[in-house]
């Protein structure tokens, strides 16, 4: 085994013995300066996962949240340099970890947080992306062969939980005790200019926005959606896309 | 592939002349997103700002908006911890090419990665780790780097590593190969004297003769942190590079010999942890740049003064 590899190795698993051709100045038991190393990758792992999800650690505490993600990190290291792409399969995780799941919505919260990260960090729109709105809008004899371009930061998150809300009682809106967590929440995650916005929606709608993004014409995402969701109003779907700058422009 | 090409301090992107093509000899500070605001608004008097090359390896967002415009007002510094130059794979091109596009896009007076390697078989370990110091890895060293300036089409600055511990397979010293690959690349060296006090303490040796050693290499920039203190398995200090504390004094000192040794250079104020509000790091870097001024006071009084 190569140099690299078995210092990789022992570093990820800190049950291995150290890895051969250490050497200490003084003589001394390289272990604890090796420990160093363990312990900087795992840390400024952890911290950026926590640093993404500052919420769903507060709901459990620092310790839990910490040895949590120490097992997320041992199972699933970042593949990339950029660690604003890290993460993504947090959530999932979550819902898998036995010890989390007296806590029924911290998975969906950890999703909120990581869609608000991308939010952030997703590409920009400028005025001239947003076009022919109105003159598509007009023209109701094509409108449900279009298909909607949406703006690069949109997240959509349903959830059988309050997520938005208790989320939003962390930022210091509203209060913890006065929401039930068993309260079915949508939520729009948009970052229109420098500020990402947590919007509580309607179902119909977070389910009309969901079929967009995944390229579905508006026709037929309004079938699929009123199918599901009979009394869904396309309407109010319209002006939650178009207030909140989701909708950029239509294409055939 | 050895040094095919031989880069110039002045050697980087194309719409600046000469003069450009360094960072100011002031003292600036690493950008953290919790000051761009404050930036803006109260433009404060730094030299340069440095920023790590893979925060900005994202679409759009805040982090592009504010740094755009701070670009506008201050030298720039880019600093890698991503690439991996130490590592015994092949460097990782499509990561070279998103450097490339925060090279055009920024225009930095400076571009500079690690002497570690942090990357192993698809996964990123996010820190840096150390190398033995042989032909074996003097040879690899210098073809990533020689990969990297081809690529970038500009020097690079190569930092020294701050370890805690070291390899039977070294034949010689970390200043030797340092200087070696220096040779070989025609890369400068950050010289990041809080790791050359942090590593001399850990492994017994002396900073001083460490800073003697690099004195007739081209240093483009010295960076200062703080430390924190642990101890080894016989209750030796051992010191780490934690970047979440104001300087230590015994950094101060060897920092004063640095610059009286190499002359005046562009010196980074570093933090990542623990990050401070822009005044305090401010003062900071005011002790840093009261060092330089009075560096460059003292040379110009005593032209033929002997370092």
């Amino acid at each position: 085994m190569n140099g690299q590899t078995a210092f990789y190795n022992a570093l990820r698993d800190p049950e291995l013995p150290l890895p051969d051709g250490l050497l200490t100045w003084n003589g001394s038991d390289p272990t604890p300066r090796f420990a160093i190393y363990r312990n900087n990758v795992m840390a400024s792992l952890i911290d950026t996962l926590a640093d993404t999800c500052p919420v769903t650690q507060l709901l459990v505490g620092e310790a839990f949240f910490r040895a949590m993600a120490k097992i997320y990190i041992e199972q699933t290291p970042p593949t990339s340099p950029i660690l604003a792409d890290y993460g993504d399969s947090f959530p999932q995780f979550i819902t898998d970890f036995p010890p989390a799941a007296s806590v029924s919505y911290l998975a969906d919260l950890a999703r909120l947080e990581i869609l608000r990260v991308q939010a952030y960090h997703a590409a920009d729109c400028d005025h001239s992306s947003y076009l022919n709105l109105e003159m598509a809008l007009m023209d109701t004899a094509s409108l449900p062969d279009l298909h909607a371009s949406l703006h690069p930061s949109t997240g959509i998150l349903s959830s059988p939980y309050a997520i938005a809300s208790i989320w939003a009682a962390h930022q210091g809106t509203g209060r913890l005790e006065n929401i039930d967590p068993n309260q079915a929440e949508h939520v729009l995650v948009i970052r229109p200019l420098l500020e990402v916005d947590v919007l509580l929606i309607d179902e119909g709608t977070a389910q009309f926005i969901a079929c967009l993004q995944q390229g579905t014409s508006l026709g037929l995402a309004l079938a699929l959606t009123s199918q599901q969701i009979p009394d869904f109003e396309l309407t109010t779907a319209l002006d939650v896309l178009i207030r909140n700058r989701v909708l950029l422009s239509f294409y055939l | 592939m050895m040094s095919s090409l031989s880069f110039a301090p002045a050697a980087c992107g194309a719409p600046f002349v000469t003069t450009e093509c360094t960072l100011p000899v002031r003292a600036g500070i690493g950008l953290k997103s919790e000051h761009f605001q404050t930036i803006l608004a109260e433009k404060p008097d730094f030299g340069f700002f440095e920023i790590h090359a893979e925060n900005y390896m994202v679409a759009g967002g805040p982090f592009h908006h504010y740094l755009t415009r701070i670009r506008e007002l201050y030298p720039l510094s880019l600093h890698g911890v991503g690439l991996s130059i130490g590592s015994e794979h092949l460097l990782d091109e499509a990561h070279l090419g998103r450097l490339s596009v925060l090279i055009d896009r920024y225009q930095p007076q400076s571009f500079s990665e690690h002497l570690a390697w942090a990357s192993h078989g698809g996964a990123f370990l996010n820190d840096l780790l150390p190398l033995p110091y042989n032909d074996k890895t003097l040879h690899l060293v210098c073809d990533h780097i020689d990969q990297i300036q081809n690529r970038l089409q500009r020097q690079m600055l190569l930092e020294n590593p701050a370890t805690y511990v070291e390899f039977k397979s070294s034949d010689r010293s970390e200043t030797d190969f340092i200087k070696e690959v220096l040779h070989r690349t025609g890369c400068g060296l950050l010289l990041d004297v809080n790791n050359v006090y942090v590593s001399c303490t850990n492994h017994g040796r002396d900073p001083y003769a460490y800073i003697k050693a690099l004195s007739q290499q081209w240093v483009g920039e010295i960076h200062l942190a703080g430390f924190s203190r642990e101890t080894d398995a016989i209750g030796a200090p051992l010191l780490i590079d934690s970047h979440g504390s104001p300087i230590a004094d015994a950094v101060w000192q060897l920092y004063e010999f640095t610059i009286a040794t190499i002359g005046a250079t562009p010196t980074l104020i570093e933090r990542d942890n623990n990050i401070p509000s822009l005044d305090v790091m401010w003062r900071e870097a005011n002790q840093a740049e009261q060092r330089l001024m009075a560096q460059a006071t003292q040379h110009q009084g005593c032209p033929e003064r002997s370092l």
